[in-house]
């Protein structure tokens, strides 16, 4: 395994089960009476944070707090960036503060791999969402969750059809999702209004769909990305009630899916928009169980970048 | 490459070791296997198999102590293996931890810390199928397969039928 994760496509398929086997291990130690463990006594993670988030900045802080590294938050709001700090300036002061690893997360695509290819830091980089582009452990933690779902399909998601619904134009999870996805062998079908695809998706290894309704019942998960009202400044859709009608999970939709079939939704949530609050709240609902796993895989991929030697360990 | 121990060797080791445990524990109500992985784990199934063909069955698990080992940064990180409790739990019984190579002690030391956070049995023991001294900690095993004089440059190979297709125990040259 490369010693940073910046998009799916460091990682093998032999890494990503790795990853996904490592995860349940932890998730079965920290079900235990002792969430805490000292894997990463003495390293620390600095989670960089020039863009809002709830879920993913807690999960990791959690993540690392669990293995015992000592962790500082970093957010942009109230810091020098807003002073007009560079990031080179920004990633200069945390090697002078020694991070062993940096979890960034940045509203310009391929600020990740600047931050790792630039020689600013000796770090490890993982990535935790840069612009449109990727979301890496938002789709390992995706993929755990499959797995957890469809037990017999673990580690090997051939027979599984899956879904991801609405906003793939500017859905970093959605690039992340379909690039692992498919490394795990899932049949992934893309839908969206034509206005929501990316240019080239023609290329991706996936199926296009413009109509929800056609195959719904055909699907093992579904994946519902939220409507990044933020972005919507170019006239995607007509208006939000006309998209609600048309790619929202409402309940009409969830009777028509598969029995065993789940729902996924990497929040935040616009409840009303792309999933009524009936479909979010269901029992078919894995959205909550997502929030848990995010922890456990992200302790998983901390682990399995910094619980070794480092590579100027090694040399040493 | 000489062979210190063939398959019959370790059964007879492996069932002289059931027999010290039923005597050192005055039967074994609350006595518990705890195997390390890997081939700490196929022992205490081992012993438990034997236990059983002498009228005692014991709660057998295993117990992964990758996450409380100090020598992490020493190597690329290893990949986790389950810990399984049996149902009973470890709280106030007499664990046995059974693994197959005592050395310098460390595992065990990191066996001892990962046993803490699960809770707190009443006794500790420790079988292992081979002590080939060298430890760099105040450690020893209760029951002992063979002791093993050897030179630290020597390193010993424990071979099971469950992973590595025969049972021998050998001693490979210097490295």
């Amino acid at each position: 395994m490369k010693n940073q994760l910046l998009s799916i496509n460091d990682l093998t398929l032999e890494d990503v089960i790795g990853i996904l086997d490592t995860a349940t291990a932890l998730e079965q130690i920290t079900n235990g009476p002792t969430k805490k463990l000292p894997t990463l006594r003495g390293r620390t993670v600095v989670n960089l944070f020039f863009e809002d988030s709830t879920r993913t900045r807690i999960s990791f802080e959690t993540a690392a707090k669990r293995l015992s590294a000592d962790v500082i938050n970093f957010s942009a709001k109230g810091s020098s960036v807003s002073k007009g700090e560079s990031l080179k300036d920004t990633a200069q002061t945390l090697q002078a503060m020694g991070a062993d690893a940096v979890v960034i997360r940045h509203g310009a695509s391929g600020a990740a791999q600047r931050l790792a290819d630039s020689g600013w830091i000796n770090a490890t980089v993982i990535n935790a969402g840069d612009g449109t582009h990727e979301h890496p452990t938002q789709a390992l933690l995706d993929a755990y969750t499959i797995a957890k779902s469809f037990p017999e399909h673990s580690r090997d998601f051939t027979s599984l059809k899956i879904a991801i619904v609405g906003d793939i134009l500017h859905s970093r999870v959605a690039r992340s999702n379909v690039l692992l996805l498919s490394k795990l062998g899932a049949k992934v079908t893309l839908i969206a209004p034509p206005t929501l695809l990316p240019v080239g998706v023609e290329k991706w290894p996936v199926t296009i769909s413009y109509d929800l309704d056609a195959e719904l019942e055909s699907f093992d998960v579904v994946m519902m990305l939220r409507i990044q009202l933020e972005r919507m400044n170019n006239f995607y859709f007509p208006s939000e009630r006309e998209y609600a009608r048309r790619y929202g999970l409402n309940e009409a939709r969830l009777r028509c899916m598969k029995k065993t079939s789940i729902v996924m939704h990497p929040g935040p949530m616009n409840r009303g928009l792309e999933i009524s609050a009936a479909s979010a709240d269901s029992s078919r609902s894995v959205i909550i169980d997502q929030v848990g796993n995010g922890v456990v895989t992200r302790m998983a991929v901390l682990y399995l970048l910094l619980g070794g030697a480092s590579l100027s360990e090694v040399l040493s | 490459m000489s062979a210190i121990l063939e398959s019959a060797d370790i059964d007879r080791a492996l069932k002289r070791i059931s027999h010290e445990i039923i005597e050192r524990n005055h039967g074994l109500e609350s006595v518990v296997l705890l195997g390390i992985p890997t081939r700490g784990a196929f022992l205490a199934s081992r012993i438990g198999e034997i236990l059983k063909s002498l009228g005692n069955e014991v709660p057998v698990g295993t117990l992964d102590i990758t996450m409380h080992r100090d020598d992490l940064r020493l190597r690329p990180p290893r990949p986790l293996v389950a810990t399984l409790l049996p149902a009973g739990g470890i709280e106030g019984k007499d664990v046995v931890l059974v693994d197959d190579v005592l050395f310098s002690g460390r595992t065990i030391r990191a066996a001892l810390d990962a046993l803490g956070e699960l809770g707190r049995p009443k006794t500790v023991q420790l079988a292992v199928l081979i002590d080939r001294g060298h430890r760099e900690l105040p450690i020893r095993a209760d029951y002992v397969g063979k002791n093993l004089p050897t030179s630290s440059t020597e390193s010993v190979k424990v071979s099971l039928r469950e992973v590595d297709e025969t049972d021998r125990v050998e001693i490979t040259g210097v490295r």
